[in-house]
């Protein structure tokens, strides 16, 4: 059974006492402990710099030439927080019960109320960087509303709020490597967590511009790698986001979890050509002033200012008169498709529907909105090569957001001592399905704010073996790594790396996507290792392996997807319920909406590594629901 | 489409480099600038041949990792776009373009398109930041800030650090990505305390990095994808003279 190690005591509470019961680490022997940060977007910057004031000795390492590339930079509409400024009713419960509510039921309670209480903190820290939060003409913060809520609680910094957070906790970092404390890696992929006695001690990475492998030795390993929608192929992640370092560590043993929860941005510009090498996010922030529609009749191929009103299905507004068309990311996006589906679906494919603004703009002036969404408005004309101010976005959703990830206890420790996981990279606070402005709120507090205390305790409640980096385990891991890559170079077959990618994306897009069944994922069970097979016996990979050499590092990154895609659906398969953005077409309402099982699946699945080609064994972790109780979701 | 392309292949940091053809066939007008080199490559690839190397990541112009000349403009011919935003729908069938790296001292070639920008960090590692440790903010509204001072800030925190800037200048300077940062803290209350220590420091590390001076002539403003303006160099020198005579009686 897996131990969540939820403190006892009320909810509001359990963090308090855990802090207070939490050991320390005296200042002066901070810095003789080494932490290993892998990653460097909110959460693997904002646990750096935290821990790098603290004393201790942190060694940060991020696969981009710089520390502030990662990809939460691109992160748009906001980061919630339980500020309650605009006195509309919000508190730290309500976040919490949207936040456990908005995940259908399959978050942990108690992490969504630290989250919660720790939102507040981030605001402030966030201010006192110097992000550049929008503000009222009065010099209060302005706020503004997201979906799955009907309070607004979303800070934002025009349409760049996740630049401007990680900006901040980048700045932040970068002063602590100029006063030591922090040393930062760049240009370094982790292939390998290195384990001694059953502790994570450290990882062997590839230098990407040298390729040279590198042995790095510490007390305790953070991974904040962010998650896996690049398994898709086509998302709206960067096209280096990968789950390279979080299936190295799930084969050394951390359990995953929940991998078949995705979330599935219902706001992205649609698919157009074939070439395509990524998709594009529209904030959810949009909603608030857009009106999402599909014409009435079906193959009505008028364009959108020729079909008058009446003869316009405003579906959200229709079918969720309360929520309307800022209903939560999983009913939206599932409403999309239903359209489309249905044939009446816009665009050249016919897989889009309208966003439209003409009513807001009416209502408010084209200032206004160009004020609120101008560096959105200029992305979406680069790109489509069309006017959103004139006529309509054409939108579809696409892969966004994980929120499966590894196993971690109340901690951020995975099934492995020593070895915590940050930010999307975990599985634990977003249930089955994320609001909109939460995994800024995530990664941050759990590098800010969580592991500062957990880590703090794990040090001081555990015994070290000297260990250096000439230890059997390194060099064994070394080898591995060393042995793969020669192997990838050896290949020498005739498909490239992407074309295999591509076709391993299509594949879980089809099967593993929006809409899941029985028939359609035991197939691709049955082709994922078809795929796999075809890439180690085809794959070409031309050119040095001493050297920087991106074809090398993706082919590496596609090989795990391969064998990641089998967990992902076989999750996907066993979790015969639908929740969030699981959506299991054998289990759904009258109304078509997501029909969860807490009977039967009212747990957190852990997947336990078993070498490839055998089936994986499943832990389940109880969800216990004192708080809120669980019920239907409605956002009628 | 048919382009025909010029690009700069270089093994290594120390090998010489050298301008090769390459004829691209079958480019829509949907595709980006980097899906046209996605497309070049994925030939490359198939038949067994050293891809060209370029940066990229999220490409939807926010992380700053691409950029490259497009024959001889950093990223391209369309002002305010990063390269990977540029769409192929900007060129005609059979044209020719040359694609070469950002060309500074102070960043040296890796491989091919791909440039070393470590010298940005080390710009913000010398102040670009407020010297605040997590736990002792304020609250959030506990500073009242003009709405006009929070978006004069961000404009100027809107700079991505892609290095376009310095590939411009004839001096290679990057005194425009300096002076961005230093006007997005210096305008703002919170980063106020420090202005003075903030851009004595953060001007000479500039310098050390290798890094021509300013001499006004805004190729840097014209090419930057997010159209920040020299203005920020004029308020950092303002912010640097001053500081400059008070410092002397610290």
């Amino acid at each position: 059974m897996l131990d969540s190690k939820v403190p006892g005591g009320p909810l509001a509470e359990k963090w308090d006492r855990h802090r207070f019961e939490s050991k320390l680490i005296n200042p002066a022997n901070r810095r003789k402990y080494t932490v290993l940060i892998v990653g460097t977007g909110l959460a693997g910057a904002s646990a750096a710099s935290a821990l790098g004031e603290l004393g201790y000795n942190v060694v940060s390492f991020s696969i981009h030439d710089s520390p502030r590339r990662a990809h939460s930079i691109a992160a748009q509409g906001g980061i919630n927080a339980a500020k309650n400024y605009q006195n509309d009713g919000d508190s730290i419960q309500r976040l919490f019960y949207d936040t456990v509510k908005g995940g259908d039921y399959r978050s942990r309670e108690a992490n969504v109320y630290r989250l919660a209480q720790t939102s507040v903190s981030i605001i402030d820290q966030c201010v006192a960087q110097g992000v550049p939060f929008a503000r009222e003409y009065g010099g209060l913060l302005d706020n503004r509303s997201f979906g799955g809520a009907q309070v607004s609680r979303t800070f934002y910094a025009r349409g760049q709020t996740g630049q401007q957070l990680l900006l901040g906790a980048y700045q932040s970092m970068m002063r602590q490597v100029e006063r030591g404390t922090v040393k930062s890696l760049t240009n370094r992929e982790m292939l390998d967590l290195v384990l001694v006695n059953g502790q994570a001690r450290g990882i062997v990475c590839r230098n990407l511009n040298t390729g040279a492998i590198e042995r790095y030795a510490g007390h305790a390993v953070l991974l904040c790698t962010g998650g896996y929608g690049t398994a898709y192929y086509l998302s709206t992640n960067a096209v280096g986001s990968n789950v390279t370092a979080a299936w190295r560590a799930h084969r050394r043993g951390a359990y995953f979890a929940n991998p078949c929860y995705t979330q599935i941005h219902p706001t992205c510009i649609p698919v157009s050509g074939t070439e395509q090498s990524k998709l594009t996010l529209m904030s959810e922030s949009l909603r608030n002033d857009g009106r999402v529609w599909v014409p009435k009749q079906q193959g009505d191929n008028r364009p959108p200012e020729q079909i008058p009103e009446a003869e316009r299905d405003y579906y959200l507004e229709r079918r969720y008169p309360s929520f309307g068309n800022l209903v939560p990311r999983d009913v939206a996006s599932r409403n999309a498709k239903a359209v489309c589906d249905e044939g009446r679906g816009v665009g050249e494919s016919g897989l889009a529907v309208y966003l439209d603004f003409s009513d807001a703009m009416g209502r408010l002036g084209i200032d206004v909105i160009r004020m609120r969404y101008a560096n959105l408005f200029d992305m979406y004309t680069k790109i489509t090569d069309e006017d959103p101010y004139r006529v309509p976005m054409r939108i579809y959703p696409a892969i966004h957001y994980t929120m499966g990830g590894l196993w971690v206890d109340y901690n951020l420790m995975s099934t492995i001592p020593g070895l915590h996981v940050l930010g999307e990279a975990n599985f634990s606070d977003h249930g089955a399905n994320r609001l909109g402005a939460s995994a800024l709120m995530q990664g941050l507090a759990d590098g800010y704010f969580v592991i500062p205390y957990t880590l703090a305790h794990y040090l001081g409640s555990t015994t070290f073996q000297a260990v250096t980096t000439d230890h059997d385990a390194f060099r064994e891991a070394e080898s591995a790594v060393q042995a793969r890559i020669d192997r990838l170079l050896s290949v020498k077959g005739s498909k490239t790396p992407r074309q295999l990618h591509r076709e391993l994306g299509r594949l879980l897009w089809d099967e593993v996507g929006m809409a899941r069944n029985e028939a359609g994922l035991r197939r691709t069970l049955a082709r994922i290792p078809e795929l796999r097979e075809e890439f180690w016996a085809n794959v070409s990979v031309p050119g040095p392996h001493n050297n920087l050499n991106k074809n090398l590092e993706y082919a590496g990154r596609v090989a795990d997807y391969l064998e990641f895609a089998e967990v992902l659906t076989l999750d996907a398969l066993h979790r015969t319920e639908s929740c969030g953005g699981h959506f299991r077409e054998e289990s759904q309402t009258p109304e078509g909406e997501a029909l969860r099982d807490d009977g039967n699946y009212a747990y957190v699945a852990a997947w336990e590594f078993q070498g490839l080609g055998k089936a994986p064994v499943l832990h389940k972790e109880p969800l216990v629901f004192e708080y809120v109780k669980p019920t239907q979701r409605s956002y009628q | 489409m048919r382009i025909h392309l010029k690009v700069w292949r270089q093994a290594n940091p120390s090998a010489p480099g050298g301008l090769v053809d390459y004829t691209v066939e079958n480019v829509s007008r949907e595709m980006s600038f980097l899906e046209l080199l996605d497309l070049l490559n994925e030939d490359l690839i198939a038949r067994g041949e050293d891809p060209v190397a370029f940066d990229s990541d999220c490409r939807e112009g926010i992380c700053g990792t691409c950029g490259f000349m497009v024959d001889g403009v950093p990223h391209g011919p369309d002002p305010g776009t990063t390269v990977c935003q540029l769409h192929m729908r900007r060129f005609n069938d059979g044209d020719r373009l040359t694609l070469e790296p950002w060309r500074a001292r102070a960043f040296p070639v890796i491989k091919d398109l791909v440039v070393d920008r470590s010298a940005f960090d080390r710009i913000i590692q010398a102040g670009g930041y407020t010297s605040v440790n997590v736990g002792g903010a304020p609250d959030g509204n506990a500073i009242l800030i003009a709405k006009q001072t929070v978006e004069q800030a961000m404009d100027a925190a809107a700079c991505i650090a892609c290095g376009a800037c310095v590939a411009a200048c004839k001096n290679a300077s990057a005194a425009l990505f300096t002076s961005a940062k230093i006007s997005h803290l210096g305008r703002l209350p919170q980063g106020a305390v420090e202005r003075h220590t903030r851009v004595v420091s953060m001007v000479h590390r500039h310098d050390e990095e290798g890094f021509g001076s300013c001499s006004n002539e805004g190729e840097c403003e014209a090419v930057c994808p997010k159209e920040i303006p020299i203005t920020n160099i004029a308020r950092m020198n303002r912010d640097y003279f001053r500081a400059m005579l008070v410092s002397r009686h610290d």
